[in-house]
């Protein structure tokens, strides 16, 4: 317990040390960021993320977000575990035709608003695998698309950029199926 | 015992089994040795070669135009011609490899079947970890494998038609169908009978940020009577559009077989295809690239760490492993160009120098993570409540990782120490002395054991890499691909043992790329160690092996 508490109290509080230009910018994002998420959902943001083909490049970064430097919650935002619980869907990879099926379930689990946030240069526009026999490519081939968040995989002050995109005023959320009805 | 020494005890047990068994060019999949097998001795071979210990490093085939094993081979074999890459192929077979390893030797089985009737005996009863690689093999390319245990598909699931197979030459790769892909719903499950059991799924889309895939647990209560995976939801088609690419655009494309060993993974197809065009890496280069693969290691064993404390509700070691490896992923960022350091190796070398004032930045990051992680490691490893959920947990026994071909922490867990950068080193460890960490509990406490010492043992090779980095250049053009060329790539990557094959088209293409990531044993493995433990230690088992889906379902 002793060496827990010394390590902790000699390691400090990371997330407010902001010496670098990068960490400023991220209290800056994450703030803006913030602002938008009360204005637009008087709450916080409930966030599903869904890898649909991904290389696990994007999940690594994703998964960064709530590492201590970044500490995702503190803005309001956070990771659900069931699309159900989900303001937004964050989904990844070009989308394989295996996951095909499983991602527009999810999608018509989620309750609106529903956000779709297309997160890696795959989800973007297939990246390096394209459209083939398994692949479907990008996001928006299958399910309507909110947001792009491209890189290869984006780091996570991209990510957060791409979030704020994703709820700031005038990104009209597009619940509306139209010729993307689920199964 | 030196790396080869066992190979003539193998050639005569098979000659006393009446196999017929052809040596052929060694250069040609250098530093592995080839033998020519006559199909109907596959499987025999095979029972050779598990009587006598040797590991099954994986099975792959190529289907498509002039692949492998010359047409006239089976001429030659009687009349003991050489008949090695003569430039006639016949397009109407199969050529089919298995890779074998030994004491750092490895060998390499090669035979052909033809495309009208392909069919080959299992080595599966074997080599149980080949199960899944012989119906990705099945479901890719056709070949039957007669004899196998289990006929059910493995990575096919709804999206081509079962008499399709889309590594042969005919198949499109856009595929034959447009339209929308159903569940693979009706997949056959094995169940256990009796009352009070009962059946959990779960996924393919999981709770956490992961990657998906589908589980059926068998439980009893708390209890786990059985677990089935199954996996291939993430199939890319990634051995189908490496077709035709040039050496640059394979590269790229295996720096994304599986995001987190991008280095690793594309080591060892640059390695592949250096050999298959007997083009080197200049010295800089190879210390470049041993130094982005040890960052990638430490960075991802620092992940693995962290999450399955994590799992076992031991967040203060999850926050400090997180924070200890987005400073790593920074610092690769500013180095080395990508917080994962993708793209970074090229063929020929690596895409970009160190700057000047690296190597004092690097040397002072090593010692600022001993000092953190050292004390972080002490806790982790006397914590009683850590303690409880991890020691004993998810035991895997030697035989079980022997038997399934583990390599990586999973193996070393279990008794088996082999890591490629120490039992066949490839430059720049042929320079170096490797220390690999042995565990002989087998749970999930060894597992992370395993990984700290890593971690450490990274360090220090590192230190030895930045001290005695050469100058030079850091990047030599490939030399272009004899018609036919073949390579073979051999990589420690942090999840262990990596295996790419790479054969050249007569364009200086790729004409067949397999990359064979470790995760094809060890996902069986947790199959079997998560027999007997309660359901919700299921979670913290799985991040103890963390195989990875993208990297099998390739
Ligand atoms: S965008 Fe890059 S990191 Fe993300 S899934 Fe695609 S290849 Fe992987």
């Amino acid at each position: 317990m002793f060496r827990i508490l010394k390590q902790s109290l000699k390691t400090g509080v990371v997330t407010e040390a902001a010496p670098a230009t990068d960490d400023a910018e991220l209290e800056r994002l994450g703030i803006e960021l913030r602002r938008h998420v009360h204005a637009r959902l008087g709450r916080s943001l409930a966030i599903r993320q869904v890898d649909a083909g991904s290389c696990n490049g994007c999940e690594l970064e994703i998964h960064a977000l709530n590492n201590p430097y970044y500490d995702l919650e503190r803005f309001g935002l956070h990771f659900v575990a069931s699309p159900r619980h989900a303001d937004a869907l964050l989904v990844t990879g070009p989308v394989s035709r295996h996951m095909e099926t499983a991602l527009r379930r999810t999608w018509a689990a989620t309750p609106i608003p529903k956000l779709i946030i297309a997160a890696g240069t795959c989800a973007c526009d297939g990246g390096e695998f394209g459209v083939s026999y398994a692949s479907r490519g990008a996001v928006e081939n299958v399910i309507p698309v909110d947001v792009k968040i491209p890189g290869c995989p984006p780091a996570p002050l991209e990510l957060l950029r791409g979030l704020l995109a994703a709820i700031a005023p005038g990104a009209a959320p597009s619940a509306d199926p139209g010729d993307h009805q689920n199964d | 015992m030196s790396r080869r020494d066992w190979l003539p005890d193998f050639l005569a047990r098979l000659a006393a089994e009446h196999l017929l068994a052809r040596a052929a060019d060694e250069a040609l999949l250098a530093p592995a040795l080839r033998l020519v097998l006559d199909p109907e001795d596959w499987g025999a071979a095979a029972k050779v070669a598990a009587h006598i210990g040797l590991r099954h490093a994986g099975v792959w085939a190529d289907a498509s135009e002039g692949a492998g094993v010359p047409a006239s081979f089976a001429a030659n074999l009687v009349a003991g011609v050489a008949a090695d890459l003569d430039g006639e192929h016949d397009p109407q077979r199969i050529a089919v490899y298995a890779c074998l390893e030994h004491l750092g030797g490895y060998l390499v089985l090669e035979t052909a079947v033809p495309l009208e009737r392909p069919v080959l005996p299992s080595q599966t009863p074997h080599y149980p970890g080949l199960d899944r690689l012989e119906r990705h093999c099945h479901d890719l390319t056709g070949v039957v494998f007669q004899g196998h245990p289990d006929p059910r598909r493995w990575t096919r699931h709804q999206a081509w038609e079962e008499d399709a197979f889309p590594l042969r030459t005919d198949f499109p790769t856009a595929g034959r169908s447009g339209g929308r892909v159903p569940a693979d719903a009706d997949y056959p499950f094995l169940t256990v009978q009796g009352s009070g059991v009962y059946e959990i799924p779960v996924g393919p889309v999981h709770a956490g940020i992961i990657e998906p895939g589908h589980f059926r647990f068998q439980a009893m209560g708390e209890e786990v009577l059985r677990l089935e995976e199954r996996l291939g939801y993430v199939h890319k088609g990634i051995e189908k559009i490496a077709e035709g690419r040039d050496p640059e655009g394979l590269a790229r494309l295996a720096a994304r077989v599986c995001g987190d060993s991008t280095v690793a993974h594309t080591w060892a197809a640059c390695q592949a295809m250096e050999r298959a065009t007997a083009c080197a890496a200049p010295p800089r280069a190879d210390w470049l690239r041993a130094l982005m693969a040890e960052r990638e290691r430490v960075a991802n064993h620092l992940g693995d760490i962290g999450a399955i404390c994590n799992d076992v509700g031991f967040s203060f070691a999850h926050m400090q492993c997180a924070r200890l490896r987005e400073l790593w992923q920074r610092r690769s960022r500013e180095l080395f160009g990508h917080r994962l350091m993708m793209d970074a190796i090229c063929p020929g070398g690596v895409a970009a120098d160190l700057s000047a004032d690296a190597s004092a930045l690097l040397q002072a990051d090593h010692m600022a993570l001993r000092a953190a992680a050292i004390p972080l490691f002490d806790v982790i490893d006397d914590h009683p409540s850590l303690n409880d959920r991890l020691i004993t947990t998810g035991h895997l026994s030697t035989a079980q990782a022997r038997n399934l071909g583990c390599t990586g922490s999973v193996g070393k867990a279990s008794g088996l120490a082999f890591d490629v950068r120490r039992d066949c080193p490839y430059p720049p460890y042929d320079m170096l002395e490797v220390v690999v960490p042995q565990e002989s509990d087998g749970d999930v406490a060894a597992r992370v054991r395993v990984r700290m010492t890593e971690i450490q043992e990274s360090l220090i090779l590192m230190d030895r890499l930045i001290r005695t980095l050469p100058t030079g250049k850091i990047r030599v053009p490939l030399r272009p691909a004899p018609p036919g060329a073949v390579g073979l790539g051999l990589v420690d990557g942090w999840r262990g043992e990596i295996m790419t094959f790479v054969r050249f088209d007569t364009d200086g293409g790729i004409a067949r790329f397999f990359p064979r990531d470790p995760s094809w044993f060890t996902w069986p493995a947790l199959e079997q160690l998560i027999m007997g433990n309660i359901v919700p230690d299921f979670p913290v088992c799985n991040k103890s092996v963390n195989g990875s889906y993208s990297g099998e379902d390739l």
